[in-house]
């Protein structure tokens, strides 16, 4: 089979529309780095909570922690996609159902973002958690021994040094998150993913398409990991090798 | 709440049954051949040859940092025309998990066959092994023994990752429960359905891995 490239294909008007194909792949960036950034921020508020929780004395706390990375982990992200959009609304009252199927703004955005960001804290909450077991035993006594109370040792002495120690793991589930968010073409997000089928569907240039949709995910990770190593550098705990003198 | 009919199921366990049987196969298909590909790029990741130890590396590092998604659509795009003629969505997905899935394998297995004291190859190698021979009958058994329960954990990811040729059409459990959901018009219930039966399978095989985790520590 032969194949016609033609790579100024991205400042031709898709069909039917006053529109270039370059401006698709830029609404396609911008809803992956929106999709990805809101979910992530919410993974790591809700992953460091749940991966706190797994690390607690309470027993039902515990549990509730193991269960709620249990249920993110062992689910495709895919059906997990689906169960947000399709099943939630029908699990609410009824009126509620109507409103998140009718008329709820940017319906298809919240539910990726709310799906992606639960499914990335399971995996936040893992790291979190064995960070804080990382540390050693006397950190907590001495906290409690000076007469901290457990949530003041938590605040001021396992977390400050926890979070710091996971940050290597972090940076690549971060760098997992914009890969993820491909996932939200399924539900109808115009991202990147969505728009590269779309461009493929009605330009016929499937290759170049893609090329250029891979490298925008390529510098979505760099970008990702670049910015992560800023907060790495500027986090280092003084006295650790690795650290700031 | 809505209306929920969960007698659905019954009669859309035919298609259930096929859909869950093609994702099994993928995910064993793409497990051997990810497991044997991936070994062979690990040992070319840590050859002496530059070229080769970089060339694998560039292969290993693109597929870790594109999506997956990505990955199914370029190479349901791209292999009709390297073999000349049209391939099956079903074709596509066995080759692409293979190839994928080999990305992240070669990792789990450089890092074993990196975390082998050296005194073994020097061992075998004293005995008169060929370095063949060291790696097959010393050096990759212990690597596989030592990582066995990362490359599980990585089997449970690639069978839940099979998912994702819904975006080729290929007719695995999802499609599957999707397809069957159109046709007794009950998409909701078929969704939960293929729902619990990933969930079941996952959560039984981690914990069939902590066990194995578990009694290697021991």
């Amino acid at each position: 089979m032969n194949y016609n490239w033609n790579w100024g294909i991205f400042l031709d008007q898709v069909k039917g529309g006053d529109e270039t194909y370059l401006d698709w792949l830029a609404t396609g960036l911008g809803w992956t780095v929106a999709v990805s950034l809101t979910a992530w921020l919410m993974a790591l508020l809700l992953g460091i909570a749940i991966g706190t929780l797994r690390t607690l004395p309470s027993r039902p706390l515990a549990t509730f922690g193991a269960a709620w990375v249990e249920l993110f982990r062992n689910l495709p992200l895919l059906v997990q996609m689906f169960l947000w959009f399709f099943v939630v609304p029908e699990l609410l009252p009824k009126d509620w159902g109507l409103w998140v199927k009718r008329d709820m703004p940017a319906k298809e955005f919240i539910t990726a973002a709310v799906c992606l960001g639960l499914f990335t804290s399971s995996r936040v909450a893992e790291q979190v958690r064995s960070g804080i077991q990382s540390l050693p035993r006397g950190q907590m006594h001495a906290a409690l021994a000076m007469g901290f109370t457990l949530p003041q040792a938590y605040r001021h002495v396992l977390l400050p040094q926890a979070l710091r120690r996971v940050i290597p793991p972090l940076t690549s589930e971060f760098m997992n998150v914009f890969k993820n968010s491909s996932v939200a073409f399924a539900i109808g997000v115009m991202e990147l993913t969505f728009q590269a089928r779309q461009m493929q569907e009605d330009s016929e240039q499937g290759i170049e398409t893609y090329v250029a949709v891979t490298i925008l995910y390529f510098l979505c990770a760099i970008i990702a990991n670049r910015g992560m190593a800023v907060i790495e550098a500027r986090s280092r705990i003084p006295g650790l090798i690795g650290g700031s003198h | 709440m809505g209306d929920f009919d969960f007698s659905v199921w019954q009669p859309s366990l035919p298609f259930i049954r096929d859909g869950l049987l093609f994702t099994l196969r993928l995910t064993l298909i793409a497990m051997s051949g990810g497991i044997v590909l991936g070994t062979l790029l690990a040992l070319a990741r840590l050859s002496p040859n530059r070229w080769l130890a970089n060339a694998a590396s560039l292969y290993v590092n693109t597929m870790r940092s594109i999506p997956l998604v990505l990955v199914i659509l370029w190479f349901f795009l791209v292999i009709p025309y390297l073999t000349g003629k049209p391939v099956g969505a079903e074709t596509s997905a066995m080759i692409t998990f293979t190839a994928f899935e080999a990305a992240f394998y070669c990792e789990i297995m450089r890092a074993g066959i990196q975390g082998i004291p050296r005194g073994q190859v020097a061992a075998a190698q004293a005995l008169g092994l060929s370095s063949t021979q060291t790696m097959v009958h010393v050096v990759l058994p212990q690597a596989v023994r030592n990582m066995l329960p990362v490359l599980l954990t990585q089997t449970i990811v690639l069978f839940q990752d099979t998912s994702l040729v819904w975006a080729i059409g290929a007719k695995d459990l999802l499609k599957a429960a999707d397809v069957a959901g159109k046709n007794y018009n009950r998409p909701v219930e078929m969704i939960v359905l293929s729902a619990l039966i990933y969930f079941a399978i996952c959560f039984s095989l981690s914990i069939a891995v902590r066990q194995i985790q578990k009694r290697g520590q021991q």
